[in-house]
């Protein structure tokens, strides 16, 4: 418990890790390897495949500490390492074919009106989301989106990274980059919104 | 502007990158349809949620890193060390 402090001093810890100090490297791995795994585990979708990537992206980091330049944070450093490692695991991996998002977006009358009459939701999200068990519902949610959605949606709303860096990341243009994470949160809401409203969605009448 | 073309620029809108002449459109529109105003609202929470799900205060993470784990990453880079 409690081992994943802020670390006070970063310069004093790299110049450790450069020295070689042992203490040191276990520090890193109890500090930073929780949210490394589970930024990894929600791209690549597996428990024994994150592991595998955070430990070689550790592994990778002590190595290459050297020429860390610190013009970043270590913990922003080493996330770009693993999730790098991350979707690599990703594209080399053999995959069905992408299921199609597009049931999942918002669909349009000819006059351009909502097919679909929202149905407002029940409480607001920070309350729903103070239940474990809706944060779990979430995660199986974005779990369920296909690849190169749920990557797109993770950099950018969970990693918190910009769209410059997810697209270059994911060797998108930025207007794809763009597109994606629009598309991937519309679908979001689509899978979210018969558990956040009671009663469902509905037909707009015409 | 329809509905159509406002979950277009739904998401320049939330980050406030919609430019200023499609601004003023959105808001009308936005004002009179109910429905889009829902729309947007959801919208925002989906995104709202997937932070909260997933971010720091999440049961998830981040303060217990399984042990194994460490000892797997201690043990490999003495087998393998950067000099």
């Amino acid at each position: 418990m409690g081992s994943a402090t802020p670390v006070d001093d970063e310069a004093a810890l790299i110049a450790q890790l450069r020295a070689g100090d042992e203490s040191a490297y276990e520090q890193v791995v109890r500090t930073y390897g929780g949210r490394l795994l589970a930024v990894t585990r929600r791209i690549v979708g597996s428990e024994e495949d994150a592991r595998d990537i955070v430990q070689d992206a550790f592994l990778n980091a002590f190595k290459s500490v050297g020429r860390f330049e610190g013009n970043s944070k270590l913990s922003t450093w080493l996330h770009r390492i693993a999730v790098n490692a991350a979707l690599m695991k990703l594209r080399t991996r053999k995959r069905k074919p992408e299921q199609s998002i597009e049931t999942m977006l918002p669909s349009f009358l000819e006059d351009g009106h909502h097919e679909e009459r929202f149905k407002s939701w029940d409480e607001p999200v920070d309350k729903a989301l103070e239940r474990a068990e809706t944060r779990q519902l979430v995660r199986a949610k974005i779990d369920e989106l296909p690849d190169g959605y749920r990557t797109v949606l993770v950099l950018r709303d969970i990693e918190g990274l910009d769209t410059e860096e997810t697209a270059k990341m994911l060797g998108l243009s930025v207007n794809a980059t763009k597109i994606r994470l629009h598309r991937a949160r519309q679908a979001l809401r689509t899978m979210l919104a018969p558990h956040f409203a009671a009663s469902g969605g509905g037909k707009a009448t015409p | 502007m329809k509905c159509r073309e406002l979950a277009d620029f739904l998401m320049d809108y939330v980050s406030g990158e919609l430019p200023e002449e499609h601004r003023a459109h959105f808001e009308l529109h936005l004002s009179r349809c109910r429905n889009c105003h829902e729309y947007l609202a959801q919208y925002e929470s989906t995104v709202k949620a997937g932070r909260i799900a997933c971010g720091e205060m999440s049961d998830e993470l981040p303060g217990d890193v399984p042990e194994d784990l460490v000892k797997a990453v201690l043990a490999a880079r003495k087998l393998d060390p950067a000099k």
